[in-house]
């Protein structure tokens, strides 16, 4: 099958290009940024989504599916108009030009913080719960914004699969995404007196979900997960980072000082409590299945 | 590891029938470790502290889906905390009661840690619904804060109970056992609840004793379990016929309480044989 993957050149769209290499597809990438030791086989295209080069790619290539992932956190887009125009104008753009083009299905990579922490959100949410992203963290309400733009496809073009993924954390040996990034430095901060629990699963878990979900085309909103989530303070711990306890007040203080990481005001919230989700309806619906506990992930992402 | 933990309740830990890691922890967050030094403090209490009398723990089933439904009796959560520690304590082999916090509880530091680790979730009916589901065992207080609220005089009364229970518990299919805890208000006897100092903390409200703070005495407690009781249905049901059911439970308790309340006063020398059933107009 002939796939086209957006945002191939970051760390996942690389190990999910390999991965359906190898599966046997034909893959076609589309990234602002280059990839330099991309193999042979992949034919990669600098351009940016909302440009016309981009459609060009989508007029010639003529993919069967699209593997959308160019999309941005405010970890690396840090102004709010570049992430709404990216994460944005990118989705409108790519499902647009799906539907233009003849794609049959098309996959949104997104993310299980759509979901919102707080204190009064339940653990394991189901696909059908409201984003509550936005009202605590509101440097994610473009994210948000974009998942369910993404759904609205769903009815907007039916002619065509749309499949929306919400993933957990990822974390391995690439050591990239956002709790890879919340880990980096050799001390973490927590904020005294709350440890939530964490949900993430390995990289290598989330490109097979990714092909899963490509191989079984089915329509809809799904969660993926992996293994069980454990406490904040346990992966601090096994990943073999210091724990930093700091009492709230100081919590945004303290944050981008003393080697501690940078993080929004809104992530305190993500800080304290847990989004943890129920993906039950995507194993269902594709018998994808996680191969690595949540003890593998930890050391792998250590050990890397 | 064990850091403050008996060993005598670590191995009870161990043999609580729960799918733990190999970091001893499971799918929500309860942690072996925190709950064996929680059970160390709490069982010097449950046994020495106060002189907690259990009756009808057999009919706690010993696996699967059930709700724990009693009153609520003290200005604290003394009597979730004495009903937990006795499944524990009591049963072979020990089952875990998973209380449904109150609201508050998680946004105060400290607190939120231990009431998740130790398997208490935020009230939530998501919460309840999935640990059902789980085949765990779940407390329930129907009476909520207005329970705990109860002054000294009132203390063997049971106030309004919500119907968010039922509803759950006939949708996840699991049986209901009514329980009456007493004593609680002879062990914080509450003189007044301050509304003002519980808006400023985020409590509902902030109870005072004779002794200005909820410290309980060292008296004599007892719980009553009753016999399951299961209801059929889907928990969609209009409110008249969900009400019917609550009110059942209800009567049940009251029953267990009146029951508790006078083997108290005639200084619980009888041990009971058999405890009080009210019966339904369909069982």
């Amino acid at each position: 099958m002939k796939v086209l993957i957006t945002g191939i050149s970051g760390p996942l769209g690389r190990m999910a290009a390999q991965k359906l290499l190898s599966d046997g597809h034909k893959i076609y990438g589309i990234d602002r940024r280059p990839w330099p030791d991309a193999p042979g086989k992949v034919k990669m295209y600098r351009a940016d989504i909302r440009k016309r080069p981009a459609e060009d790619v989508f007029r010639t290539c003529k993919p069967e599916a699209v593997i959308h992932m160019a999309t941005v956190t405010h970890l690396t887009a840090r102004r709010t108009e570049d992430r709404y125009r990216i994460n944005l104008g990118g989705t409108q753009a790519v499902f647009d030009h799906c539907h233009k083009y003849g794609a049959k299905h098309c996959i949104f990579v997104g993310r299980h913080t759509y979901y919102g922490a707080a204190p009064d959100s339940p653990m394991y949410h189901t696909e059908n719960e409201p984003p509550m992203a936005m009202t605590t963290f509101p440097e994610l309400s473009d994210l948000v914004a974009a998942d369910l733009y993404a759904g609205s496809a769903l009815w907007r073009f039916p002619e065509m699969s749309t499949t929306v993924l919400r993933f957990a954390y990822r974390l391995g040996p690439t050591r990239s995404g956002t709790l890879a990034s919340f880990l980096r430095g050799p001390r973490v901060p927590t904020v005294m007196g709350f440890d939530p629990l964490y949900q993430f699963m390995h990289e290598e878990d989330v490109v097979a979900a990714i092909a899963a979900a490509l191989e079984a085309r089915t329509p809809g909103v799904f969660n993926v997960a992996g293994p069980q989530p454990v406490p904040l303070s346990l992966v601090i711990k096994v990943a073999g980072r210091q724990r930093i306890p700091v009492p709230e007040t100081l919590f945004t203080f303290a944050l981008g000082r003393f080697g501690l990481p940078r993080l929004p005001r809104g992530a305190v919230s993500h800080v304290k409590y847990p989004v943890v989700i129920d993906s039950q309806a995507f194993r269902k619906a594709t018998d994808w299945t996680h191969h690595y506990d949540e003890v593998q992930c930890m050391e792998a992402f250590r050990w890397a | 590891m064990k850091l403050f933990a008996s060993q005598r309740i670590w191995e009870r830990v161990q043999r609580l029938e729960l799918p733990f890691n190999r970091y001893g922890l499971d799918p929500f967050g309860v942690s072996q470790e925190h709950l064996a030094t929680f059970y160390t403090a709490l069982a010097w209490f449950y046994e020495h502290y106060f002189d907690t009398s259990v009756f009808g723990i057999e009919n706690v089933p010993e696996r699967g889906r059930v709700m724990l439904v009693g009153n609520h009796s003290g200005g604290v959560a003394l009597d979730g905390a004495l009903v937990v520690a006795s499944t524990f304590l009591e049963m072979e082999p020990p089952r875990l009661a998973q209380g449904m916090a109150e609201y508050f509880l998680n946004r105060w530091p400290v607190f939120s840690q231990w009431t998740n680790r130790l398997g208490h979730l935020t009230g939530l009916p998501e919460h309840a619904l999935r640990l059902l589901e789980a085949d765990r065992m779940v407390v329930v207080f129907p009476e909520g804060s207005r329970g705990t609220a109860k002054l000294y005089k009132d203390r063997n009364s049971v106030v309004r109970f919500g119907s968010g229970f039922m509803r759950l518990a006939m949708q996840a299919r699991a049986p209901i056992v009514p329980f009456a805890f007493v004593g609680g208000g002879e062990a914080i006897p509450t003189i007044h609840n301050s509304e003002l100092l519980g808006k400023l903390t985020g409590a509902p409200y902030v109870p005072f004793t004779p002794w200005i703070l909820p410290l309980p005495r060292p008296v004599d407690v007892q719980v009553y379990y009753g016999e399951p009781m299961v209801f059929e249905g889907t928990g969609n049901e209009a409110d008249e016929e969900i009400h019917e059911n609550v009110d059942l439970v209800k009567r049940q308790i009251k029953a267990l309480l009146d029951f508790g309340v006078e083997r108290r006063r005639a200084g619980n020398l009888i041990v009971p044989e058999s405890l009080p059933r009210v019966k339904g107009d369909d069982q």
